[in-house]
């Protein structure tokens, strides 16, 4: 069945699809109406899941963390300060090896306020060993809500949805709603042994010394590693299943372009535009949309990039004293492999709209600079 | 006639509270307050959270800090404890307060800084959408609690006498001009000083609880708010489903800042 619903809403349909049992959360504007239609559905018997409004972020992702160590499915939602209050649990889900589920509605961090969208909330969790995947359309973020879940339970660690606040969350588009009974041959009810059981008791987060905790960061990274493979492998799968993929990566026009531009998020479609309206005046010109950040698709991304004369690489968010946070990572996808210069631009920061005008300033810069030490580049900033 | 508009940043209006909305009523009674105090604008500092209840921050021309969700006690904790000169206010909401920030809330107390705290009670997160707030009433609708709220509620006043504030009371936005003098005695005093006051949302809670109408939740504001002396004249029959308002608490304690000082005074006649 197709419904035209808001990104914030194709979340929930989602989880609606993934048999999730238990949902805890706490309002902030703009992800409230994620939980709000979750919690809907729970009331009207639309889903089997628990739902708890419970006092924090802190709270609610450390519900999901005690739920999942109970062995069930588990989700919740969140924002900008929301999920930096959950940073110390964000690191905790990923120790204990719990496949939870997160939606974050990118949203720009205080002071000053501001409910409007940049990376810089999901960005600076980078570290924490959550598999990040930036969503574009609703119906992409949808599809990889039930794709999460698959790839969390297969390497055991936490997966986080990332959608641009209002450009995505509040946007209405078309979806192909999926339904329980179409989902769960795909994605089964989830089982697990390792749980907290009164038949068979499992330990969870006791003292590690040095001899052990060490191993046990290897391990995580070695899942990551394997997380790259898997979710090539849960997309193909979901393909096969729904005629519906989305790749690691999604280059556009790519093949003889002598420039490329990559991009994360909604300003991957106005990218599109803009390479389409370039192309046909001639310019040999592509975009690369990167939709798994972590684990980050060295490979995938070289390989496009590396035909290229030039890379430009926009990004809606900053690492203060570094450059923009997506060019640290090309960057270092390419170093020591390629000499193409490689320039940085930072815009769209605290939901400064960045439209096809922006867009081809940038791809103009791009062109046009020669010098590829100047790696970043402040695109609409009022001086 | 009060001039309101020598205290607001005229600026930052419109003000985004709702038609109905009861905090344009605290706004004003926190004005007239310090207005008969005579503090200077400068010797005050509005610190404030998130909610609907913190945008008051926004509107006052005093010192303000906008902080974050649930921290604006501990803000201001540090802003009284670097400068205890300042006259410090602390503007939240009942989910503020009580709930991402209920740890603070409760600490400011037993510490007994010399904070004047006003708690906006709409018993709902009304800036969000209606999610149900621990002061949300046993039974109440919220939207995330469709068929009624299976929690009891918070006592917001009774949490913070148990915590060890030195002054407790609770108002109404009714009662408007007694609200004033709460607030007036609050900041006088000096120690943790609570102001819960009653502050309808018809929007979020109103509608989905057979109130839609503010001038029903004003009524139901003017008919259940009893004045303390007359509540305790009450039977408990009569008690039942009454709010008791005015001043719950008010006693003498030592104030953090001062033992602070007088900790640091006494280390220097030692020497």
């Amino acid at each position: 069945m197709k419904k035209v619903i808001m990104g914030n809403h194709a979340v929930s349909y989602g989880v609606r699809a993934s048999d999730v049992k238990v949902i805890s959360a706490y309002p902030i504007t703009p992800q409230t109406q994620v939980v709000e239609l979750l919690s809907e559905m729970c009331a009207d018997g639309e889903i089997d899941a628990k739902f708890i409004k419970v006092e924090s972020e802190h709270s609610a992702l450390t519900a999901v963390v005690g739920a999942s160590a109970a062995g069930v499915r588990s989700f919740t939602a969140t924002s900008a300060q929301g999920l930096l209050l959950m940073h110390e649990i964000l690191h905790w889900a990923v120790g204990a090896r719990l496949p939870i589920v997160l939606a974050n509605i990118n949203r720009a961090v205080g002071p000053p306020w501001s409910i409007w969208t940049d990376q810089n909330d999901s960005l600076s969790q980078r570290d924490v060993g959550w598999l990040q995947i930036y969503c574009e359309s609703n119906q992409e973020t949808q599809d990889t809500i039930v794709q999460a879940f698959k790839i969390a339970e297969t390497v055991k660690l936490p997966v986080m949805l990332v959608l641009d606040a209002f450009f995505l969350s509040h946007t209405f588009e078309i979806v192909d709603i999926l339904e329980a009974e179409q989902v769960r041959p795909f994605l089964p009810p989830y089982s697990t042994e390792v749980r907290v059981d009164v038949e068979d008791s499992h330990s969870f987060g006791n003292l590690a010394s040095p001899d052990g905790y060490f191993e046990l960061r290897y391990m995580i990274q070695k899942a990551m590693e394997q997380s790259r493979e898997v979710v090539k492998e849960v997309d193909r799968e979901f393909g096969e299943h729904f005629g519906r993929s989305y790749g690691l990566i999604q280059p556009y026009r790519c093949d003889d372009a002598e420039t490329i531009l990559v991009t994360s998020g909604t300003v991957a479609s106005t990218t599109r535009a803009v390479i389409d309206q370039m192309r046909d005046e001639g310019i040999k010109i592509g975009s690369l949309k990167i939709r798994v950040f972590r684990p980050f698709p060295f490979e995938e991304v070289f390989e496009v990039l590396s035909g290229a004369k030039k890379v430009a690489v926009i990004d809606r968010n900053i690492s203060f004293g570094h450059h923009g946070i997506f060019f640290q990572e090309v960057k270092s996808a390419l170093y020591g492999r390629t000499d193409i210069p490689i320039i940085g631009f930072i815009t769209g920061i605290g939901g400064r709209d960045v439209t096809p005008t922006v867009i081809r300033e940038i791809a103009d810069k791009a062109m046009g600079d020669e010098s590829p030490e100047r790696e970043i580049n402040w695109i609409g900033v009022k001086r | 006639m009060f001039d309101y508009l020598t205290y607001v940043r005229e600026g930052n209006f419109p003000h985004i509270w709702c038609s109905g909305c009861g905090h344009g009523i605290v706004l004003k009674s926190f004005i007239r307050a310090i207005d008969k105090l005579g503090i200077h604008r400068d010797e005050a500092v509005m610190v404030s959270g998130i909610g609907c209840s913190s945008r008051t921050a926004g509107y006052v021309d005093i010192n303000t800090l906008h902080t974050t969700h649930g921290r604006a006690i501990a803000f201001a904790t540090g802003v009284k404890f670097a400068n205890p000169k300042l006259h410090v206010i602390v503007v939240t909401g009942d989910g503020d307060a009580t709930a991402i920030g209920g740890n603070h809330y409760i600490h400011a107390a037993r510490r007994n800084i010399d904070l004047t705290v006003l708690i906006y009670n709409n018993y709902i997160y009304g800036m969000t959408g209606g999610q149900v707030s621990p002061t949300t009433p046993r039974g109440a609708r919220a939207s995330t609690s469709p068929f009624g709220n299976i929690e009891p509620p918070f006592n917001i006043s009774g949490l913070a006498s148990a915590a060890g504030a030195s002054f407790v009371a609770r108002g109404d936005v009714y009662h408007a001009q007694k609200l004033e003098k709460l607030i007036t005695q609050a900041i006088q005093k000096k120690g943790f000083s609570v102001v819960e006051v009653l502050s309808p949302c018809p929007t979020a809670y109103g509608r989905r609880n057979r109130m839609a109408s503010p001038v029903t939740l004003m009524e139901w504001l003017r008919d259940n708010c009893i004045p303390v002396k007359k509540y305790e004249k009450m039977s408990e029959e009569e008690r039942s489903g009454k709010i008791r308002t005015g001043v719950l608490i008010d006693i003498e304690k030592p104030e953090f800042t001062e033992e602070y000082r007088k900790l640091v005074d006494s280390m220097q006649v030692r020497g």
